[in-house]
């Protein structure tokens, strides 16, 4: 390639290069500075504030924060249950369509894919009144059983989130593991049913393991959305602002510090800490999953 | 994972499928008919499971409060469709038209921007080999793992020294910048431009702004179609970046106007559920038409976006 045309050709980058230095990777470095500084009242607080660096000061103090820290466990503990009973659901679901001929597959796969076509927040807002005793109609549905469950209980509103979340997510996921298994050759199946094997022998033995970089995939994707956990329970908590606390998820510890307690520096501190808890949960997650692979 | 076409990991669901799978699926046919009825009572179950809380919403979209409250959810109660619209559209002198309104322009013009600015960023780091092209994709790929807290925050501060907070810039800058985008619009890029195509161009004289504008971008209408589509469904159902960076309600986009709405009971005691739900029907429709519309570009760009 000729030289000046290669660089014609970083010039169609520029755009986005510039963009992305000022909306991320500034954002990014100031975040960090901010982290590094505390706001200090002068005198008797009437001089004003000024800035004092503290080096990595806000992130012990992130690092020791019980608050933060058991919201970052609460919401890992959570996507311990919540993500692989969807994924499992997902798989079954794209298990039992790659069954099906092509044309019902796709009409199925449209109607399963009606959640991922709302919005987050409209989905939560629906479910929370679906769980409402008052408009809702799955409070009385237990009725009849003796149950009188309530959904915004202590001890029901993970549950009610995680049943939200896998409702909303079950379509999008199910799609991309269904496309992995369209992929799988077609011989392979009728080889192994020539040599005896049952129909659910061959999903085990031979979809799945097929299908495994999918199934990492979205794995991958719900810890990244799990982890930054704000829109639901902020629903959530319009119903029941007792049991869903301002520090229920760590995105909304770090909203609140940020908007309601005016302490920036910290609300900067807690972000970068997710960012960095973040990519290591990630980098975990693909080393096990890869590991096992080979 | 995502990966590069020069990364290390390929998942192994790109096996390279063979030509012969499509044709005909014998499998479906060779199966008992037990099996076939259990698959089709699963896939049954889970279809309801997926539509009866988008059921319960159009329902309850249909009744006044009266009928909300007391009558069996699954079913109709009366027919307020008309009441509850004039209700939702006249609250607060049209607020939720406004919303609506505002809701289009930050996801029809952010997207809009956006996806030119991703389909030229594609097809560069597609089609030339420059000087730092993969500290580019690097940093296209890394921002995937970045949350959105640690960007938001700090752009709300960077953005209220420079007076954009609570503007429509406010959410219409972010949207121009969408490394997922460029992703996509990379890969497709790679699927459907040839080189030889701009070879020829290129010996016929032609200039490279010229070659991308009537060749590429002609070529890559489909790709444009699904970046665009997936943006746009990304902007209208953004809901940390407009709660931050804007407050007066004027400027607010349909989630925020509903989620406030919805606020209000615990807030002051006025139950607007009827309004809320209505609402809530209203702003998935936009969503419904396009996606049902342009399905067939969606649902290749989420697994494409996913497995490539």
């Amino acid at each position: 390639m000729i030289r000046s045309q290669r660089w014609k050709g970083a010039a169609f980058t520029v755009p986005f290069q510039l963009g992305f230095v000022f909306l991320y990777l500034v954002p990014i470095g100031y975040a960090v500075y901010q982290s590094l500084y505390l706001q200090q009242q002068s005198g008797l607080g009437l001089g004003g504030s000024t800035e004092k660096f503290v080096g990595l000061d806000n992130y012990l103090k992130g690092l020791t924060d019980s608050v933060f820290m058991g919201s970052v466990l609460r919401v890992f503990l959570f996507s311990c249950v919540q993500i692989p009973l969807m994924l499992v659901i997902s798989l079954v679901m794209a298990l039992l369509l790659d069954g099906l001929t092509a044309k019902a597959a796709g009409r199925f796969r449209t109607l399963l894919l009606v959640p991922y076509m709302i919005p987050g927040v409209v989905a939560a807002l629906v479910w929370v009144n679906l769980y409402s005793p008052e408009v809702g109609p799955l409070t009385s549905l237990g009725n009849p059983f003796g149950f009188h469950w309530d959904f915004f209980a202590p001890s029901m509103v993970w549950p009610s989130i995680g049943n939200l979340l896998t409702w909303h997510g079950i379509g999008y996921n199910m799609v991309i593991i269904y496309a992995a298994l369209q992929a799988v050759p077609r011989e392979l199946f009728e080889a192994a049913r020539l040599d005896g094997a049952s129909e659910f022998r061959i999903a085990r033995s031979i979809k799945i393991p097929y299908v495994r970089g999918a199934l990492v995939l979205t794995g991958l994707l719900s810890i990244i959305q799990m982890l930054q956990l704000f829109n639901e329970p902020a629903l959530f908590r319009n119903v029941t602002p007792q049991t869903v606390d301002d520090s229920f998820t760590p995105i909304m510890i770090i909203y609140n510090q940020a908007f309601n307690a005016g302490n920036y520096h910290y609300a900067a501190t807690l972000s970068v800490l997710l960012a960095l808890i973040l990519g290591v949960a990630s980098f975990l997650f693909y080393r096990l999953t890869s590991r096992e692979a080979d | 994972m995502l990966t590069t076409d020069n990364g290390a990991q390929q998942p192994p669901t790109t096996a390279p499928a063979p030509a012969v799978r499509r044709l005909a699926r014998p499998d479906a046919a060779s199966r008992g008919r037990g099996g076939q009825r259990f698959i089709l009572i699963g896939l049954a179950l889970a279809s309801a499971y997926s539509l009866f809380p988008v059921w319960w919403l159009i329902v309850a979209a249909t009744k006044d409060r009266v009928g909300l409250y007391q009558s069996n959810g699954m079913w109709f109660s009366g027919m307020h469709v008309w009441e509850n619209l004039r209700q939702v559209f006249s609250y607060d002198n049209g607020i939720f038209l406004r919303w609506t309104a505002n809701s289009f322009l930050y996801a029809g013009v952010g997207s809009a921007g956006g996806t030119l600015i991703a389909l030229a960023t594609g097809y560069g780091l597609a089609r030339f080999d420059f000087p730092g092209r993969g500290a580019v994709f690097a940093c296209v790929v890394g921002s995937f793992l970045i949350p959105l807290a640690l960007l938001t925050l700090p752009l709300y501060l960077l953005f209220s020294e420079i007076g954009l907070v609570d503007t429509p810039w406010a959410m219409l800058i972010p949207c121009l910048i969408n490394p997922f985008s460029v992703y996509l619009a990379k890969v497709y890029t790679e699927a459907t431009v040839p080189f030889e195509l701009l070879e020829a161009a290129r010996i016929d004289g032609a200039g490279e702004l010229r070659i991308f504008v009537s060749i590429v971008l002609r070529i890559m209408t489909t790709g444009g179609a699904t970046v665009f589509l997936l943006a746009f469904v990304n902007t209208w159902n953004a809901f940390f970046l407009p709660l931050t960076v804007l407050r007066g309600e004027q400027n607010w986009t349909l989630n925020i106007g509903l989620y406030n709405w919805a606020g209000k009971r615990a807030e002051s005691g006025v139950d607007l559920t009827s309004l809320v739900l209505t609402g809530a029907l209203l702003s998935i429709v936009p969503m419904a038409i396009m996606m049902t519309a342009m399905r067939r570009y969606w649902q290749t760009g989420v697994t494409l976006g996913a497995l490539k």
